[in-house]
């Protein structure tokens, strides 16, 4: 349904995508993950014909998106970052408007209208200026811009960011609901999130593709780190030999870093954690352990730039938006 | 077309609940309204011609004001994103916003109507000249506006829309003085190029198809600009 192939985009010479390929196929939900700036709004920018990409294709239900643009758009609901919306415009005129561009008229477009709105839940607000209304809101008016023209292909970039937990819960249950019927790509930092509605992940990191599997064997693979740094004080050829027959650690590596302070890189099994038994081990000999860190493996590493914990999401709530409106 | 008249709407229901339009139509008729008084106390003629010229000068200033949000604006909000990504082409999106322009400003010289509505009441006119120079007011709208909306499709900031646009006006109403310094092709070129040289012969009662055509080109070749200035952010 939606294919990209070795996709590239740069801005002015700063590369910003470097070569991207991707398939979704239909009825797909794919989550994009990403830290800010990955590539993620970029990607999903091409993908709805924003801008063409600067090399490589993209195609949306068989319509390359620069040679077919018009009727690849008409296939797309695309929710930008931030939802545009008309300030001066009431929710329903907005709406209305939307279905209008992407082609419906006359009484379909009326009944559209007001379904959609009963969809995202704006129907209480629908004639108060877009201005008027709060941050949440206007999250949902971007939502049914996207769905008014009952696309195909839904592409969501950071559908829930700035709503509240009982919004999120809608927002989220509207696009489970939408599954199966419309391709979605969805683009999110929320880990959670992304593991409960998509069918699969995609990671991007600095412009690059650098993951891409259901959520469930991109957690397996992030269980699988095997590598722990200790610190540890005293004789470092004894710590060796002592780390070393600790049950279940393969390999040992050591770093002096002080007089009787030394580094040690432990590898072991997988699927074991030999983090007790090193300290016992220590301990029973008298060797102080001063830090042990489980090494972060790049992938992981990433993940912990993306990840926000579903707790952290009613502190960015209490925030209130850029105008210091809270929802 | 069904699109065009979309945007068209839009963006007229827009102007309408706008103070900023009704702040510039007040504006433009009260000042149209003192240099008819003036023109037409002082001279005791009952003719137009006077209150045309300072339309024209008047609009120099109008116009960009009101077209200067039309692409900028939607750059400025975040908007155009939603425009691009919509099933519309550029041309359909320029030309439905130029049209609710246009439609604005012809609801300006409907208005304007009440000055040779007074003169016919208290005189006889030549209506002759009164037609020829609604004719060539709505060319020259038509030209204006066209590079209003090619100044704000270049730029995302409106204030530079505007300045942009008053400077090209200005330049073109003014490019005819020269010629009368210059001799030789330069200066032909000059008035051939200005907008006061081609709008006072309509004033006179002249419809020339050259005058038609000159402002019909520059409507054209502003529109085609537009449409290339928003391709132009698009792709860049």
């Amino acid at each position: 349904m939606i294919q990209l192939a070795n996709v590239t985009k740069n801005y002015g010479s700063k590369a910003a995508l470097k070569g991207i390929s991707l398939t979704v196929k239909r009825g797909e939900v794919l989550g994009l993950l990403g830290p800010n700036g990955a590539g993620k709004s970029t990607t999903m920018r091409l993908i709805a014909g924003y801008m063409p990409p600067t090399s490589g294709t993209i195609k949306v239900a068989e319509y390359d998106v620069v040679k077919q643009p018009i009727a690849a758009k008409r296939v797309i609901g695309y929710l930008p970052e931030n939802p545009p919306l008309y300030k001066d415009m009431t929710v329903k005129d907005f709406i209305s408007y939307s279905a209008e561009l992407k082609g419906l008229k006359g009484k379909k477009k009326s009944l559209r209208v007001d379904k959609v709105m009963e969809e995202v839940g704006v129907g209480v607000v629908k004639n108060r200026l877009i201005s008027h209304i709060s941050r949440g809101y206007r999250q949902r008016v971007g939502l049914a811009q996207a769905l008014v023209g009952q696309p195909e292909v839904l592409i969501l970039d950071e559908p829930t960011v700035g709503l509240d937990p009982q919004q999120i819960i809608e927002i989220r249950q509207l696009i489970k609901n939408l599954a199966g019927k419309s391709t979605i790509i969805l683009s999110s930092h929320i880990l959670p999130e992304v593991s409960s509605l998509c069918h699969r992940v995609a990671i991007i990191n600095k412009g690059r593709l650098i993951a891409e599997d259901t959520p469930e064997n991109l957690s397996e693979a992030l269980k699988g780190k095997r590598e722990i740094i200790l610190k540890i004080k005293g004789p470092e050829k004894d710590i060796l030999s002592a780390l070393q027959n600790v049950s279940g650690v393969q390999s040992v590596s050591a770093n002096p870093i002080d007089t009787d302070i030394s580094e040690f890189r432990v590898i072991f099994e997988k699927g074991r954690d030999v983090r007790e038994d090193l300290f016992f081990a220590m301990a029973s000999r008298g060797f102080a352990i001063l830090e042990m860190i489980p090494s972060k493996m790049s992938l992981e590493e990433i993940f912990l730039e993306l990840t926000t914990e579903e707790d952290s999401i009613p502190v960015s709530f209490k925030e209130g938006d850029k105008n210091g409106n809270y929802i | 077309m069904a699109i065009i008249y979309s945007i068209f709407k839009k963006e007229l229901k827009s102007y309408i609940q706008s103070p900023l339009a009704y702040a510039v139509v007040s504006v433009i008729m009260a000042l149209a309204g003192y240099f008819f008084c003036v023109s037409l106390f002082t001279s005791r003629i009952a003719e137009m011609t006077s209150l045309f010229m300072n339309l024209a000068v008047i609009l120099i200033f109008a116009v960009p004001i009101l077209t200067m949000k039309l692409v900028a604006g939607e750059e400025q909000d975040g908007t155009i994103e939603f425009l691009l990504t919509s099933p519309i082409t550029i041309p359909q999106l320029v030309l439905g916003k130029y049209l609710a322009s246009l439609a604005l400003f012809i609801a300006i010289t409907i208005l304007t109507f009440i000055f040779p509505g007074i003169l016919l009441s208290i005189s006889t006119p030549d209506k002759g000249v009164i037609i020829t120079s609604y004719l060539g007011f709505l060319l020259l709208l038509a030209a204006y506006i066209a590079i209003g909306i090619m100044c704000s499709s270049f730029t995302s900031s409106q204030i530079v829309a505007s300045i942009s646009g008053f400077g090209i006006l200005l330049l073109f109403w003014i490019v005819g003085w020269m010629s009368g310094n210059i001799s030789g092709a330069l200066g032909q070129f000059a008035k051939a190029l200005s907008i006061s040289e081609h709008y006072g012969d309509f004033l006179r009662g002249v419809i020339d198809t050259t005058h038609i055509i000159y402002f019909l080109s520059i409507t054209i070749v502003s529109l085609l600009i537009a449409m290339l200035g928003v391709a132009k952010r698009a792709w860049s």
